[in-house]
């Protein structure tokens, strides 16, 4: 086991320095952001290229990447152009797309598994129907919509929370919109649930524990669900990462400075420390879950052991 | 599936969440005031891109916080946009180049520091210093030794400071220019000429975490990228004192959350109405729905430096184009009267005393189907047929004005093809492109004023090798008019003679005029006495709460 976690912390090595090249090829490919910088006026040449020389882009795009890796081996990844570190930005964002990915996570874990065995348990019945019918209508509906109308009615309409999140982000204004960040997830969450339930249900494990008479909630949660989590728990360790990343809809709408706002802002000014820095991170977060997933398996079924 | 001690167990797992999902926001938010301090103005805020100093700040949201927390030596006046004095007790010239400029007495930074005329002198040496790469360097390049400070290869400067600035005693310094310029003086009152405090030279760190000025406000706490608490500032000496207890500026990455918030009541003020909202916002907000000029002009520039586009015969179908744009229908359908149709190349804001001529464009800009087939036939037809509208795809609604536009001429034109908008994606290779003289057709331009002057909305433009005459436009009748009118001494004369120029570009049509943008705000039943300058930004100091 312990091998291989490690076999696997080093594989993440060329994936991690393959990823960064290809995110920094991709911004730089955007074009010169400088210019931008100057609004709807022609920027001044001679300090356009002093913006330019500062930040490197003068420089052929190895040169810029070795100079940006090697920044990123020292703990810094460069500045925004307002001036700020980005890995001030990063401090400022993770902890509030982290506590949003909480959230929405915990909420597609408690309410997805639990309709998901309670659909799956009854399998044709009139709860399994709607239940299908349900998620089939959440899939369809796009975050931004769901969002928007969420946030309208329960923001302005009922006035039950707040529209928009304080910039501090605390847990209780961050449940609606990690709900609507969730939402999605959560219908996949019980689709898998209840196809996995369904088919483990007739499994040999479950009529042996039937027949060895043991109680009924113990065959569930201990027999049946235990195998049953198997996808459902690599489906939700990837969607971490997707979560994380993924945001920016829901930061968009109700005004989250996180991960996703950054993202956004990166992209929209060209500002590749940041695009690069943020996805370099989410890339580890995404890796780290995909690890932790893996090991998971034994502990849901013993009978996966690694070398 | 037999009888249920556990799907009851479930169900009531299920039932509690459900409970606590939808209870922990009703009693987390259940104040529902969103944190409105007493006297205090929570206002919309969009993340200034560039770090937050005087010389360095080109946009209309760092502007704001510069006009709260900074006076200069002139301040427009918000109503008629009338540069007045304000730390400046007088400005006196006898040949428009050589200025003396004496500061009111015992001005202070809010820090306790005396406002001097080195407070000036310095703050305007380090904003044109290369070295400093200042956004606003070109606003110093009228005075002299910009050239040794701030050469124009980019290489090292020669000099540290501008000869032209003198430091005479405290209260007094001069300035001497590279030329006459007759209206300089009323261009002081724009940003990049703040006065700026020692702790800024010394601290420079610290200062941009949070900026000192000398205005009605003071910073208390700024959060990048969040959040600006400002608040009024008792030392200030300023006829304009804050007559509230201070704004909140707080970030919005999507305007419609912004009017969301602004319905739900946890926000006082937007100051840009979003585009899907401009139908329901009469209903929304009736008479606290603000729309009003702003010193905002959009145009269609022509590439002057493609043959295609240039000589005499082509002026006739640039004519032609702006004759067969319905402007008066496209600002009222995909604006809601949110822009007004241009009839000259200025302004509404600056009035006709100050330049602002409705009419000036005459025909050219007046919707007139026959005659514009007529003319563009006579001109040799499209370059090749066909044109392209360009325009940068990423910000704004860009798209829809430049299809109704097309959609315009191609009607005019009897044909499906003869006008098409050409996106490019992101705003900076809009940018890029256009330095790079690669623009094969008429491009999208929007001016937005530096400061309410004619002078500013064509120079800049339109001169000769000008720093925003992207449309590479030459002419040197044009270019004597202005030098003339740069060169007068009396203020009703300088304006004529801009106004003679702008006959020029009414001949030539160099830029189609299309309309003039509005600033458009809404705020809530807590604040009254809410207005917007005319650069659309609203007159913080002004607005009373509750």
């Amino acid at each position: 086991m312990g091998r291989y976690a490690l076999r696997r912390l080093l594989q993440m090595i060329p994936v991690f320095i393959g990823s960064t090249f290809l995110i920094f090829f991709m911004v730089y490919a955007l074009g010169d952001p400088v210019a931008a910088l100057f609004g709807d006026k022609a920027p001044d040449p001679a300090t356009a290229a002093r913006i330019r020389q500062d930040l490197y882009l003068d420089e052929p795009l190895w040169r810029q990447y070795a100079h940006y890796m090697g920044q990123v081996f020292s703990g810094q990844f460069g500045t925004a152009f307002n001036g700020q570190p980005v890995t001030e930005l990063m401090a400022s964002a993770f902890p509030v797309t982290l506590r949003l990915t909480v959230v929405a996570v915990v909420f597609e874990m408690a309410l997805g598994i639990t309709l998901g065995v309670l659909s799956g348990l009854r399998r044709g019945r009139g709860l399994d129907t709607s239940v299908l019918l349900l998620t089939l209508v959440v899939v369809a509906v796009p975050t931004f919509v769901s969002g928007t109308v969420l946030q309208y009615l329960f923001g302005v309409t009922w006035g039950w929370a707040r529209p928009s999140v304080s910039p501090e982000a605390p847990l209780a204004e961050l449940l609606l919109p990690g709900v609507v960040l969730g939402l999605v997830s959560l219908a996949y969450t019980t689709r898998l649930t209840r196809t996995s339930i369904v088919e483990n249900a007739r499994a040999d494990y479950v009529r042996t524990a039937v027949a060895k008479g043991l109680p009924r909630h113990r065959i569930v949660t201990r027999h049946l669900l235990r195998n049953s989590l198997i996808p459902v728990v690599t489906f939700i360790g990837t969607d971490i990462g997707a979560l994380m990343g993924g945001a920016i809809v829901t930061e968009r709408i109700f005004n989250i400075h996180g991960v996703g706002y950054q993202l956004y802002q990166g992209i929209l000014r060209q500002n590749s420390p940041t695009v690069v820095g943020f996805v370099t991170v989410l890339v580890i977060v995404f890796l780290l879950a995909n690890l932790l997933v893996d090991l998971l398996y034994a502990v849901l079924d013993p009978r996966i052991r690694y070398a | 599936m037999r009888g249920a001690p556990y799907s009851l167990r479930a169900r009531r797992a299920l039932s509690a969440l459900c409970v606590s999902a939808v209870a922990l926001p009703l009693t987390a938010c259940g104040g529902g005031d969103g944190g409105a301090e007493d006297g205090v103005v929570r206002s919309s805020w969009g993340d200034p891109p560039n770090p937050l100093e005087p010389a360095n700040i080109n946009d209309v949201q760092g502007g704001k916080v510069l006009d709260m927390i900074f006076r200069g030596l002139k301040r427009y006046d918000p109503r008629t946009g009338e540069a007045k004095n304000a730390l400046a007790d007088r400005i006196e010239s006898s040949d428009q180049r050589n200025y003396t400029i004496t500061l009111k007495k015992d001005r202070r930074f809010a820090n306790g520091e005396k406002v001097t005329a080195a407070s000036f002198v310095n703050a305007w040496n380090y904003g044109a210093r290369i070295d400093h790469e200042q956004r606003n360097a070109y606003f110093f390049e009228y005075i002299e030794g910009y050239d040794k400070v701030h050469p124009a290869s980019g290489g090292a400067p020669t000099a540290k400071t501008l000869s032209g600035l003198r430091v005479k005693n405290e209260r007094t310094f001069t300035v001497r220019l590279t030329q006459k310029f007759s209206t300089w003086p009323k261009t002081l009152g724009y940003n990049a000429y703040a006065p700026l405090p020692r702790a800024f030279f010394e601290d420079h760190a610290a200062w941009l975490r949070k900026p000192v000025g000398n205005g009605p406000y003071q910073v208390r706490s700024y959060i990048k990228g969040s959040v600006m608490k400002l608040r009024a500032w008792d030392g200030y000496r300023g006829p304009d004192k804050a007559r509230n207890k201070g704004v909140d500026l707080r970030v919005y990455t999507d305007n419609n959350t912004a009017y969301t918030d602004l319905q739900a009541g946890n926000l006082d003020l937007v100051d840009d109405v979003p585009a899907q909202q401009l139908k329901f916002v009469r209903s929304d907000l009736g008479d606290r729905y603000i729309n009003q000029p702003a010193g905002i002009i959009q145009t269609l520039t022509f590439p002057m430096y493609d043959r295609a586009w240039s000589g005499p015969a082509k002026a006739k179908v640039r004519r032609g184009i702006s004759m067969a744009i319905n402007r008066a229908q496209i600002t009222e359908r995909i604006f809601h009267g949110t822009r007004t149709p241009a009839t000259d190349w200025t302004s509404p804001v600056l009035r006709r005393q100050g330049g602002y001529q409705p009419g000036l464009c005459g025909d050219a800009c007046r919707y007139d189907p026959a005659r514009a087939r007529k003319l563009i036939k006579a001109g040799g037809g499209l370059p090749g047929g066909r044109m392209t509208i360009t325009y940068n795809a990423d910000s704004g609604s860009h798209k829809d004005w430049v299809d109704a536009v097309c959609n315009s001429v191609n009607t005019v034109l009897r044909s499906d093809r003869a006008c098409v908008g050409k996106p490019i994606g992101t705003f900076a290779d809009y940018r890029n492109k256009m330095a790079g003289k690669e623009m094969t057709g008429p491009f999208r331009a929007g001016w937005q004023m530096d400061y309410p002057l004619i002078q500013n909305f064509l120079q800049p433009l339109y001169y000769t090798g000008a720093s925003s005459n992207d449309g590479h436009f030459s002419d040197t009748g044009f270019d004597r008019m202005v030098n003339q009118a740069n060169a007068a001494s009396a203020d009703g004369r300088a304006i004529a003679g801009f106004r003679d120029a702008e006959k020029v570009l009414a001949e030539q049509m160099p830029a189609i005029p299309l309309w003039y943008q509005n600033g458009s705000a809404g705020y809530s039943r807590r604040l009254s006495e809410v207005a917007l300058n005319q650069f659309s930004v609203p007159v913080y100091a002004q607005i009373r709460v509750g």
